[in-house]
């Protein structure tokens, strides 16, 4: 529980707090936090998610957009916002009533505990045989709700290109590295490899440990936004050129949605995996494996461009 | 006994993120908050590896080194931020940051 | 049994020389001191830490990830105070020296 006093007191600093890089600070520090508060309750996955995405490249967007605008917050006035401040306290206080409602930690009687439950606790195992339940319920069983939030990252990477690149699209990259850090540079690229190589591994070790396309996607990012950071971002020109990258956000999406119209097309529903191979299981594995890497690919590329419509932005003079 | 040492490890390492933490609130300039960050990112990582031991599960092993990658690029960035300015680099040139 | 017992020392210095390092986070004088206090026994700590896991896990892939992360945080923890103190050098920060005169 002083997990949560930390994050309380954590949410109320940056709230109040002036200077914004103080606040994107915060911010890093409030999603470790948040991913301690999963470990604790046991969701590794998500805490999996929470570290990486959270504390790693939504600090270095917010870093981006920081550069471009001004260093502090403007004084705003609170007598102005009043009607905003009374919505917001009564909807907080109707949801205080609502959790009151909610069933205890671990309840038996709890709706999560219904018929559902044992379907994917107890179905998992046979009907589709991987050890990780977490994946084979994001991947198979709920495999529509996870196409929805993949379309939204690819959303979210196409409205900020649609802001930031101006005019007919920026056809390079364009930026300066950091050229007289010549330890940092060797390091750098002694460890690039390695850190492509762990995405790889956490994309594919999804299926028995924590993992899966999210999270490779994102540390896959994380290690082109080192070496862009560190070179130059004209240094990936040569092989990952901006409009690869973006036809890249795309294309993940699309495979996850030509798998599931293969479905359709070999005779069972949109996202049936059982009529992807010759055996229901094997159709399963197969059908987890080509969305995770559509996902994955999505992921990698939208953190990537999105990085880049902020570091390469030049302003209009 | 093995998980009493555990705990007391535990616990020493989480003596020292208080320590960082208050470095990090205190620090006069800003290179001490930067650094007192990346020592909380450290010692998180630590923190996470003997916490999976603890508990006995060795899944936890991934997040650890996940996060030893996050913290070392998310110094790189602030460090490039305040050098030059912005992520890009030519910005305002080198030097340009405000601390 | 013996390996036990090495964990354990191994563990309770490792835990000892993070202390130490926090200690010396909050009561050196200046910057570039802070700097040494941070990243030397943190990464000792780190490693005997590390070093005190893998006994206890023995041969496994769970030892070969604590390799990997004791490899990392080798790799990245003194090269990012380098960085540090090469920003903090470029942005005029300077050093406390004993007389004031002679500043790099």
């Amino acid at each position: 529980m002083s997990l949560l006093v930390l994050l309380g007191t954590m949410a109320i600093a940056i709230v109040r707090l002036n200077r914004l890089f103080a606040v994107v600070i915060l911010f890093d520090i409030f999603s470790l936090l948040s991913a301690a508060l999963f470990v604790s309750l046991g969701a590794v996955d998500v805490a999996f998610t929470e570290a990486s995405v959270g504390a790693g490249i939504t600090t270095i967007l917010l870093l981006g957009a920081l550069s471009l605008t001004s260093k502090r917050q403007r004084q705003i006035s609170w007598k102005r916002h009043l009607p905003a401040i009374l919505i917001t306290v009564a909807i907080g206080i109707l949801l205080l009533f609502g959790l009151s409602d909610l069933p205890r930690f671990g309840d038996p009687e709890a709706p999560a505990f219904g018929p559902l439950y044992s379907r994917y606790v107890f179905g998992s195992p046979h009907e589709i045989g991987i050890p990780n339940m977490v994946t084979s319920i994001l991947a198979s069983y709920r495999g529509y709700d996870t196409l929805g939030e993949t379309t939204v990252i690819f959303t979210a990477a196409v409205t900020v290109l649609g802001l930031m690149v101006r005019g007919s699209g920026a056809r390079t990259w364009s930026g300066g590295g950091m050229d007289h850090h010549l330890i940092l540079r060797i390091n750098s690229k002694l460890m690039l490899p390695l850190i492509l190589l762990f995405a790889l591994y956490v994309q594919f070790h999804g299926d028995y440990g924590p993992g899966g396309g999210f999270q490779a996607g994102v540390i896959f990012a994380g290690g082109f936004i080192l070496y862009c950071l560190v070179f130059g971002l004209e240094s990936v020109q040569s092989f990952a050129p901006a409009g690869l990258v973006r036809v890249l956000c795309a294309c993940g999406l699309g495979l996850y949605i030509l798998t599931g119209l293969c479905g359709m097309l070999l005779g069972g529903n949109f996202l049936d995996y059982n009529v992807l191979a010759h055996d229901p299981l094997h159709g399963q594995h197969l059908g987890i494996a080509l969305i995770e890497i559509g996902v994955g690919t999505t992921v990698a590329a939208s953190m990537f461009a999105m990085f880049h419509a902020y570091a390469g932005y030049e302003p209009q003079a | 006994m093995n998980t009493s040492i555990l705990f007391i490890t535990i616990c020493c390492i989480l003596l020292t993120m208080v320590l960082a933490l208050y470095r990090g609130i205190r620090g006069p300039t800003l290179y001490d908050r930067i650094l007192a960050v990346n020592g909380f990112g450290t010692k998180t990582v630590l923190i996470i590896a003997v916490y999976g031991f603890f508990k006995g599960r060795p899944d936890f092993l991934d997040i650890a080194i996940v996060y030893a990658l996050i913290n070392f690029i998310s110094t790189i960035a602030v460090l490039k931020f305040f050098e030059y300015g912005g992520l890009g680099g030519f910005l305002h040139g080198p030097g340009a940051g405000n601390p | 049994m013996i390996w036990n017992v090495v964990s354990w020392a191994l563990l309770l210095s490792g835990a000892a020389f993070v202390i130490v390092g926090g200690v010396g986070l909050i009561r050196l004088p200046d910057f570039f001191t802070r700097l040494h206090a941070v990243s030397i026994p943190d990464t000792l700590g780190a490693a005997l830490i590390s070093a005190g896991l893998i006994i206890q896990a023995g041969l496994s892939m769970v030892a070969l990830k604590l390799l990997i992360i004791l490899a990392f945080l080798l790799f990245t923890g003194p090269t990012a105070t380098h960085a540090l103190a090469k920003t903090a050098l470029h942005g005029k920060l300077a050093p406390r020296t004993r007389n004031p005169e002679k500043t790099p």
